[in-house]
């Protein structure tokens, strides 16, 4: 298909979207990512039992944290598709990058940048 | 193990902000195993100050470590040499921790992130239930290994009372009435008849109300 999404979003790959912790957004946000999604497989497929349902629930984590200081939970998503969704996972990276975009920078980037002048 | 509860974030800020130089100080050891107070709670806490007080404007250092135990000498030793770089210590630790941190480094405030709930066990992922309430006599022998002073609201020894219904609590439908358990599993063991033993008083000097306890073992000093 040869589909394009926008070139900010960063892919990593991980084995199972069970592997995300809650430490690893955290970090992304306190490394200047403006935001931050996960995308698992569908509820109900994965394959080692309940790895995307877990990821859910730390990035659920991860919004309240964000919100508590001040970054906005808003900024972290997960969502769940399967592999031969493409045109899915360019929406997806489109409609994020629309949302950060309208969101603004994050915050701690900012701070940080103010602090180091 | 010791239970214990994450204190909410906004809680600990309001503790904290007045400082610098702060160090978290998690515990390998029970608040490890209800993630409430090891390495990863350590490290997501310190992040999620970090960015608060960046947020804030604040130049705040938020530095991380991990002991193996915070209730033994030699674990809280390991941080001697670093202590005096820090204005404040937020130990992740139970009470236990947060005291013995408090009694050797007498120089530096030490606030506690997490509330000790109670000594129990993982009922499930995510699920820590109450077990024992160290009452300094135990009486599991004669209970069939139910406890009637940590699992009964009453801590009553020849139970059950008139609240208990279809197995459960008066005071929730969710908790189990602890002389049921003992009833049916004193009837699984064939041992009923020990229920006819009338219990009698116990000396609850051994517990909490003889002040604060103390253990001395003059074989092992």
């Amino acid at each position: 298909m040869r589909l394009q999404y926008p070139s900010n979003v960063k892919i990593i790959c991980l084995p199972c979207t069970g592997k995300v912790d809650l430490i690893h957004i955290l970090r992304a946000f306190e490394k200047g990512a403006d935001g931050v999604y996960v995308v698992g497989c569908l509820e109900g497929a994965c394959q080692f039992t309940s790895g995307n349902i877990r990821a859910r629930k730390r990035v659920e984590q991860a919004r309240a944290i964000l919100d508590k200081v001040g970054v906005g939970g808003e900024r972290v998503q997960m969502y769940n598709l399967s592999s031969s969704e493409a045109p899915r996972f360019v929406q997806i990276a489109s409609e994020m990058t629309e949302k950060m975009m309208a969101l603004g920078p994050n915050p701690i980037k900012t701070a940080k940048s103010r602090m180091a002048a | 193990m010791i239970v214990a509860k994450k204190k909410p974030i906004e809680e600990i800020i309001d503790e904290i902000k007045g400082y610098q130089k702060i160090l978290i100080v998690g515990c390998n050891e029970c608040v490890t195993v209800c993630e409430s107070g090891g390495k990863k709670e350590v490290a997501v806490l310190a992040s999620a100050l970090r960015m608060y007080f960046l947020n804030q404007g604040k130049d705040v250092k938020i530095d991380e470590v991990t002991l193996e135990r915070q209730c033994d000498h030699e674990y809280l030793e390991e941080i001697r040499k670093m202590i005096d770089q820090f204005d404040a210590v937020l130990s992740l630790a139970c009470g236990v921790g947060v005291q013995f941190l408090a009694e050797k480094y007498t120089r530096t405030p030490i606030y506690p992130g997490v509330d000790t709930s109670f000594m129990g066990v993982t009922q499930e992922r995510g699920i820590w239930t109450e077990r024992c309430q160290g009452c300094g006599q135990c009486i599991l022998a004669r209970t069939a290994g139910i406890c009637p002073v940590s699992r009964c609201a009453k801590r009553i020894f020849n139970g059950p009372c008139g609240g208990s219904t279809k197995g459960k609590c008066e005071i929730s439908r969710e908790i189990d009435c602890a002389w049921q358990l003992i009833i049916d599993r004193l009837k699984e063991l064939g041992r009923l008849d020990d229920y006819e033993q009338i219990q009698p008083i116990k000396d609850w000097s051994t517990e909490r109300a003889g002040g604060p306890r103390k253990v001395v073992r003059e074989d092992v000093r």
